[in-house]
């Protein structure tokens, strides 16, 4: 047995030199396009039904830019949090990277708390997705777009978690590179959201 | 390649964080603003806000995403992204040209 | 509403004899199964070495045994609607009636692209692309595992609708509103919108694992246009999956917002818009059927420059031609619904976009020709699959070209001559490959060739068959007759249909033809053992391994300095070289979480169909769980010890040198 498996470690060296890293944040780069694509999809649906309001209200009467303008600000600002917990992920700074992390957190789960008073507010008001093709455009792409923001919130406590009680390991900051891109991503597209959905619909 | 796993995909700095912070900042406020206070009439406000919002995605892939050109994951990185942004330019322009189109047949 | 939602024992069809019949052959059958491998003591094997699998050669054994399973489902499908249509001319009712016959045609497409021409194609290139690129295994082993149980769930829930409530009756496409809750409120559509979606991200997930492979896991030296043509047609194939199957993904997830939460997407009420869904399910079933017919065109290649022993004419513009195609498929898909009405302008476009996809594909064939020209070609069955595929699929290109031109397409639309043509080139063109690349790479993934013989007759049983039960669909469609009719009541048109009954059966006979070449050889197998790994004398990586590939197909990666990379190690002799020793190997161990999180997923899906809340919010949950134990699970992984390796590769060695 100790014979045979002495070439093991010899093997872990060799193994490091194709570390699987760059593939899993290649490939997850590679998901996020389709993620784009999926999106795509949505925004094409809103465009081409935005205009479809059955008599009901349109964007113009339910929007309220200065709360968008809060939500916004509350992802840009978590977008840069993100980036200096990952500079501290990198220098393998613990109590920095969770720090950032939760702040980061808190701010995502402000946007959320925001989005889901803002869709409880349409609903109650009597403007919720069955009112109208337009709404129904509304809500799934908003809806998608924070659906995503709640998967990254989620995937960012398991990793905090995973800070707290193992303290960095060999997959950690691959992990949290890839957290990184998504939460970046979604930023990206919240810009067209705020972008097509609220501003050219508030014009 | 370096010998840091995630260094393949190169990260910011505080200072490029920062930088791109106040562009996007910036690129925010001002659509904002002129939506708000209706200070332009609606043609040229349309045309600014798209065209500052295609800056601000280009300034956050910079600066937050970190695609570039120079190193090669970084250029395997931005072709798929400027091949998924054909495709959905493609499908997105398509597909509302075929559906307006159509109603315009239904008028 | 119960616990159980809309599930009730009223939901089985005690009173449709076929259902029933057909449940307890399908029962018997699986009892048969399960005491085969007791008797056997095989349920250890098929659990340890084949459903928790990681190994990219096994996942596409399974994949390609679920194609054949589908095969067999979705052929039946067809007989049974040929039979109906033979059985029910001059104003007869036949024996299916509308509610079931409906069922049949809707199965019939979804099985037979999504759930057998996607397995099959998906299967060979896990097979085949590792090994070509000179890999040990894909980019992501587990991911690839549960992309397969995906797959696998997708095509469980279709064929539990046949015993447990009922299949979609709108046609494959499902357009709304007529799939929409209003005129569909049964749970068919249900079935219809969960099973693809459930496989649909299984294949897109496939497709980010295998783009992930050929830019990253390349052996030293093989540049990216140094790739071999099924490697490069499978690698457009998966840029358009990955571009396309998100469409679907959209489409689906809006019709199920129609269909549960009162959206209006696609209703006719409250300003949806049908039209869209019908424009969004082309936008990705277009890009779909190339998906199927690239990867069959890079088997065409790979037989044809084998069997001529020359080098593939114009590789380089083979490449080229595979991504014209793949990127001019995301502009022609309105050609699928000319007759919506949208304006000339558009039509014309589209129509135009279509007509130029036939130049890169002419540029294929020629490349073939060129190849074949003044090579010396060895008729075998793949070869005989490759040239009934050239005649064929330029029948059904030709027609396509005719369709293409709006004006003619306002005639032919929906009509037995659409039918006609795109079974000409899915046929034609994606099935002969694939099943030209089984019988190719049979003696690779199994260690014996298969039986030459029944292997011609099947091939001849096809064509034949194809041409008999095909072409009489073209006459049909220019006397008038639409898709989709139960009984038809126009004498001029029942010769044809009886020869297109004939033709069924005949391709039945080349399919029972197939089964036995499987039985035969495997009986055989001692005589047609491939003791080298090489028994064509072919090109490519793959032909380097032993057959079947050790589990870590290469002890040494090789460096490729060449497009025909074995055929330059056998030249230079660098082939078959004995090592002194060799390093230890570093390989992924088999899991069952694939299996667990895909069943999660699958048991949700069931769950939504027939809303049974609570179990759909377990079955997520549950999968949840497994993925996040799976992402913290640390023994993953193995290493294969030198003198293991050794051994393997003597063993190996001397079997070459024996010959």
């Amino acid at each position: 047995m100790s014979t045979t498996h002495m070439n093991t470690h010899d093997a872990h060296d060799e193994h490091h030199d194709h570390d699987p890293a760059p593939h899993n944040v290649f490939g997850f780069w590679l998901y996020l396009m389709t993620d784009c694509l999926l999106f795509a999809t949505i925004f094409a649906t809103y465009a081409v039904l935005f205009m479809n309001t059955a008599g009901g209200v349109s964007g113009k009467d339910i929007f309220e830019l200065d709360f968008v303008l809060v939500e916004t600000a509350l992802l840009l600002i978590s977008s840069i949090t993100y980036g200096f917990s990952m500079i501290c992920a990198h220098k393998k700074d613990k109590k920095g990277t969770l720090s950032w992390l939760s702040v980061t957190f808190l701010l995502g789960a402000g946007f959320i708390a925001m989005e889901i008073y803002e869709f409880h507010h349409l609903i109650v008001h009597g403007n919720g997705p069955q009112a109208s093709a337009f709404l129904s455009a509304f809500f799934t792409l908003v809806g998608t777009h924070g659906l995503h923001v709640t998967a990254g919130l989620i995937w960012m406590a398991i990793l905090m978690i995973e800070l707290i009680v193992s303290g960095f390991g060999s997959r950690t900051v691959t992990r949290l590179s890839c957290l990184s891109l998504f939460w970046h991503f979604l930023d990206v597209i919240w810009i067209c959201v705020f972008t097509v959905v609220y501003l050219m619909g508030a014009i | 390649m370096s010998d840091h796993s995630s260094e393949a995909h190169s990260h910011g700095s505080v200072k490029s964080y920062l930088t791109g912070f106040i562009w996007s900042v910036i690129l925010t406020g001002i659509p904002f603003w002129m939506v708000m206070t209706e200070a332009f009439d609606k043609g040229p406000t349309y045309i600014t806000i798209i065209l500052l919002a295609i800056v601000q995605i280009f300034v956050h892939l910079k600066y937050f995403l970190h695609l570039n050109f120079s190193t090669d994951q970084g250029k395997l990185d931005a072709y798929s992204f400027l091949f998924a942004l054909m495709i959905i330019v493609m499908v997105v322009a398509l597909s509302v040209w075929i559906i307006f189109a159509s109603n315009a047949m239904m008028m | 509403m119960s616990i159980l939602g809309k599930l009730s024992l009223d939901a089985i069809p005690f009173h449709e004899p076929i259902l029933i019949a057909t449940f307890s052959a399908v029962a018997l059958g699986g009892l048969v199964l399960a005491f085969l491998l007791i008797k056997y003591n095989l349920l250890g094997t098929l659990w340890n070495n084949w459903l928790t699998s990681v190994d990219h050669k096994r996942l596409g054994v399974m994949y390609i045994v679920l194609a054949l399973i589908m095969l067999l489902r979705g052929f039946a499908d067809a007989v049974m609607m040929r039979l109906q249509l033979a059985l029910s001319t001059n104003g007869g009712e036949g024996y299916l009636p509308p509610h079931h016959y409906d069922q049949v045609f809707t199965a019939h497409g979804v099985i037979m692209i999504i759930f057998m021409a996607m397995p099959f194609m998906i299967g060979l290139m896990n097979i085949v692309l590792p090994l070509q690129i000179g890999a040990r295994d894909v980019a992501f082993p587990f991911l690839n595992n549960l992309s397969f149980w995906l797959t696998a769930g997708g095509a469980i829930l279709v064929n539990i609708s046949l015993f447990v409530g009922e299949f979609a009756k709108t046609g494959w496409v499902a357009y709304p509103p007529l799939a929409g809750l209003q005129f569909s409120p049964d749970v068919g559509v249900d079935y219809y919108i969960w099973a693809l979606q459930i496989s649909g991200i299984g294949t897109t997930l496939t497709a980010v694992n295998f783009l992930a492979t050929v830019f990253k896991m390349r052996a030293p030296g093989m540049k990216l246009m140094d790739m071999p043509i099924f490697t490069w047609t499978c690698t457009w194939a998966n840029i358009l999956i990955a571009a396309s199957f998100p469409i679907l993904t959209v489409t689906l997830a809006l019709l199920t917002l129609d269909r549960y939460l009162d959206f209006h997407f696609f209703t006719n009420d409250g300003g949806g818009n049908s039209m869209m869904y019908i424009n969004l399910f082309w936008a990705w079933g277009h890009p779909e059927v190339y998906i199927l017919v690239l990867p069959a065109f890079g088997i065409f290649s790979e037989v044809v420059s084998t069997f001529t022993g020359k080098r593939l004419f114009g590789h380089k513009s083979m490449i080229w031609a595979s991504g014209a195609i793949s990127i001019l498929g995301f502009i022609v898909w309105l050609h699928h619904f000319f007759t919506m009405g949208s304006s000339a302008n558009v039509n014309a476009f589209f129509g135009m976009a279509t007509m130029v996809i036939a130049v890169p594909t002419g540029v294929k064939l020629f490349n073939w020709l060129f190849t074949m020209y003044r090579g010396r070609l060895r008729v075998t069955v793949p070869v005989l699959w490759t040239l009934g595929f050239m005649v064929t699929f330029t029948i059904g290109g030709m027609t396509g070209v005719l369709l293409a031109v709006p004006g003619a397409d306002y005639v032919l639309h929906n009509s037995l001559f659409l039918i006609a043509h795109f079974h000409n080139t899915i046929i034609g063109g994606a099935v002969f490959g694939y099943l030209a690349g089984f019988v190719f790479w049979f003696p690779k993934v199994m260690g014996f060739t298969l039986n030459e013989k029944l292997g011609k007759t099947a091939f001849w049983c096809w064509l034949i068959g194809f041409f008999l039960a095909f072409m009489p669909l073209y006459v049909l469609g220019f006397l008038g007759m639409t898709r989709r009719l139960n009984h038809t009541d126009n004498p001029d048109w029942n010769i044809w249909l009886y020869i297109a009954l004939v033709g069924a059966f005949v391709i039945m006979a080349g399919i029972i033809s197939q089964l036995l070449q499987l039985y035969v050889s495997f009986r055989d197998r001692k005589d047609n053992m491939d003791t080298t790994g090489d028994p064509w004398n072919a090109h490519t990586l793959e032909w380097a391994t032993s057959s079947p590939p050790q589990s870590y197909n290469f002890a040494v990666i090789p460096t490729v300095s060449d497009i025909d990379a074995f055929t330059d190690m056998k030249e230079k002799g660098e082939a078959y070289v004995r090592k002194d020793s060799y390093a230890p190997i570093h390989m992924p161990k088999n899991t069952a979480s694939g299996m667990l999180v895909s069943g999660c997923v699958t048991v949700m899906g069931f769950a939504l169909i027939w809303h049974i809340w609570w179990l759909a919010a377990l079955g997520l949950f549950g999968s949840f769980v497994f993925l996040v134990i799976r992402a913290y699970t640390k023994d993953v992984d193995y290493y294969v010890q030198p003198d293991e390796v050794a051994r393997t590769e003597n063993a190996y060695l001397d079997s070459v040198a024996k010959g």
